[in-house]
């Protein structure tokens, strides 16, 4: 099993606190290094945070796992610094086809607009994500990665959090001033505490099969609703990296699981698929059911969950890795900030707000794919065979096709951190939602937009020409103080600014038209690149309102 | 105007940030309506759903049309 990827153990170090009566005081501890507890922690560590990372294992996923993962979530590793690596090593993909038995009755295309730096998804093990995620970490100073330490044991108190982790070597206390909880769906610390995350169980098993293959199949998402070589049920084909092809089948409640993954089970039902002519290597294979829930908060106190311990979804869709990555890189900078004491604690009860709004959108849209994927009575079934035949010729059907709702960013429309529009514009640009990239040009120094945002409160000016800017002090004010804006202006035609003001060049106008762009408008950027405020006149005092209202620093 | 093929669905006033949301909230209900349902029930609740859609749209050129694709074997 598993000939194309070689699992590396990773060190364990017995750490120097073992048998020390007092506990060394951490600013932040996260348990679980998964992808989520990852990027928490490099997101912290990245600036400048201290951190202890926590996890009773010492390696990677086993098994390909979560494999989609959608431009947004790449946009947060670009951040991190991992996204180079995660798309040269994985298959990048827009289009997605449908078969409805044996036609194709639907097609889409992730990424129908050009200039991105992103693609809509691709597909990565999960292996290799973590493996870039944990060399970033080491490479970070301020990081401290522990494998093979377990937490036992924890108790939440008003001013810290205190464990008691378990080595091979004994146990030893730790305590934190903030604990992120990054352990999974099953999660270990939020049963300690006696939290639930409520929803249901649903009633399916699905098996998936990882299978090395040299095929000339495109890199496309192929979904089948009742194939002839898996009758009345529903199937899933991914190209993932290594020539690893990633089948899903859905099997039904009644399967036996650990009868279906035996190969004598599992290589005939590929064969059927697949036809004699492929040759394959089965390299691993996993029968799953899953539950959609979550918590009804995710802020307890100075316990903070992310990821699939804060909230599970199924499957279709891609968005339980791509949420939970989404979940850190909303939190990283409101925690950093009351940390520093620059923003209320009463920030992270916006993370919890934020972020359990998006869950219930991945919640609702994951429940509606798999309630179309796996009709429970007689009616939904012929609704839903009816939608598959009415979409080979017609458009309105081919919408209401619904093989999984893809992941896409929360419009964080309702966040109490936006400063509500005053004047009208138009396109997707609005307070909450996460910044669109285009183009840009620095004299001859060719970048992304959102290669450049992030990590810090950033103001963009649109204006004809750079000289052309009002308020020149008052935004050089800006950025000073203890609470800097950076200040950028994005101009169609380049050149230098008098005031000193970095200069981007929206060289393809896609800035203009994707932002609704007019001379004098701005916009107020948090460091995850989500819009808190925008403006069609720029006015610094009300820059600063929107700032101290997106850091919960409103009077 | 004939009957119309492209996706229709919508709530007056609200706007959507995803073009399948509409669509999908109406495909929820839809098959919501029919939970606990016998289905000789649904039949029944299938048919009358019917007459009163039939009945709002009113024009009988567009209703044979939908009828002649509803009768196609797709």
């Amino acid at each position: 099993m598993l000939s194309t990827y070689q699992y590396q153990k990773f060190e364990y170090h017995p750490p120097r606190e073992l048998g020390a009566d007092k506990a060394v005081r951490h600013p932040v501890v996260i348990v679980g290094a998964g992808p989520v507890g990852l990027a928490a922690a490099i997101d912290l560590a990245q600036q400048n945070v201290p951190v202890l990372l926590l996890d009773d294992d010492d390696t990677v996923s086993v098994g390909s796992r979560g494999v989609c993962y959608a431009k947004r979530a790449l946009e947060v590793l670009d951040r991190l610094g991992v996204a180079d690596p995660c798309v040269d090593k994985g298959v990048s993909w827009n289009v997605g086809r449908t078969f409805f038995r044996s036609e194709e009755v639907y097609s889409f295309n992730l990424l129908p607009q050009p200039d991105h730096h992103r693609p809509g998804m691709i597909n990565l093990q999960q292996y290799y994500l973590e493996e870039f995620l944990v060399k970033r970490a080491r490479s970070l100073p301020s990081l401290d990665l522990r494998f093979r330490n377990k937490v036992v044991s924890m108790r939440a108190q008003d001013d810290a959090v205190a464990l008691q982790v378990e080595t091979p070597d004994g146990v030893y206390p730790v305590e934190a001033d903030w604990l992120i909880v990054a352990d999974g769906a099953r999660s270990p610390i939020r049963r300690m505490m006696g939290l639930e995350a409520e929803g249901k169980v649903f009633m399916d098993r699905f098996l998936i099969a990882d299978v090395v293959m040299k095929a000339d199949f495109p890199a496309e998402r192929w979904f089948w609703f009742d194939p002839p070589f898996h009758p009345g049920q529903s199937v899933l084909l991914h190209h993932q990296a290594d020539n690893v092809w990633r089948i899903d089948f859905q099997l039904g409640w009644d399967a036996d699981p650990e009868e279906e993954k035996r190969p004598e089970k599992v290589i005939p039902r590929i064969k059927a698929m697949l036809g004699e002519e492929h040759e394959f290597e089965l390299e691993w294979v996993s029968v799953y059911t899953f539950q959609c829930r979550r918590m009804a908060k995710f802020r307890h106190g100075r316990v903070l969950f992310v990821g699939d311990a804060a909230h599970q979804v199924s499957p279709f869709g891609a968005r339980g890795a791509n949420s939970g990555i989404q979940d850190t890189d909303n939190l990283a900078w409101k925690l950093r900030l009351v940390m520093d004491g620059k923003a209320p604690d009463s920030l992270l009860d916006t993370y919890s707000d934020e972020r359990t709004c998006a869950a219930d959108e991945n919640l609702l849209n994951s429940t509606r794919s798999t309630d179309f994927i796996t009709p429970k009575t007689k009616t939904s079934l012929a609704f839903r065979n009816a939608v598959l035949g009415l979409a080979r010729h017609y458009p309105f059907a081919r919408a209401l096709v619904n093989s999984g709702r893809l992941s896409v960013p929360t419009i964080l429309a309702d966040s109490v951190l936006n400063t509500p529009d005053e004047a009208a514009f138009a396109g997707d640009m609005a307070p909450g939602a996460p910044c669109d990239d285009s183009p840009m040009r620095a004299q001859v120094d060719h970048f992304w937009l959102l290669g450049r945002l992030g990590n810090r409160f950033q103001l963009l000016v649109y204006a004809d020409k750079p000289g052309d800017v009002t308020q020149a002090d008052a935004l050089q004010a800006l950025m000073s103080g203890s609470l800097p804006v950076d200040v950028i202006l994005v101009t169609p035609s380049g050149g230098r600014s008098p005031h000193g003001f970095r200069v981007f060049e929206d060289y393809t106008g896609r800035f203009a038209e994707r932002y609704d762009a007019r001379p004098g408008s701005a916009w107020l950027i948090r460091p995850d690149q989500h819009i808190a405020a925008r403006w069609r006149a720029l006015d610094v005092r009300r820059v600063r309102q929107a700032l101290a209202r997106a850091t919960c620093n409103q009077e | 105007m004939g009957l119309s093929l492209n996706l229709n669905f919508g709530e007056p006033g609200r706007s959507y940030a995803r073009a399948y949301t509409p669509g999908d909230d109406f495909y929820e209900e839809l098959i919501a309506l029919h939970q606990n349902l016998s289905d000789e029930q649904s039949a029944q609740v299938n048919a009358r759903l019917i007459l009163l859609l039939a009945n709002h749209i009113g024009d009988l050129a567009i209703l044979r049309e939908a009828m002649t694709i509803a009768r196609q074997d797709p």
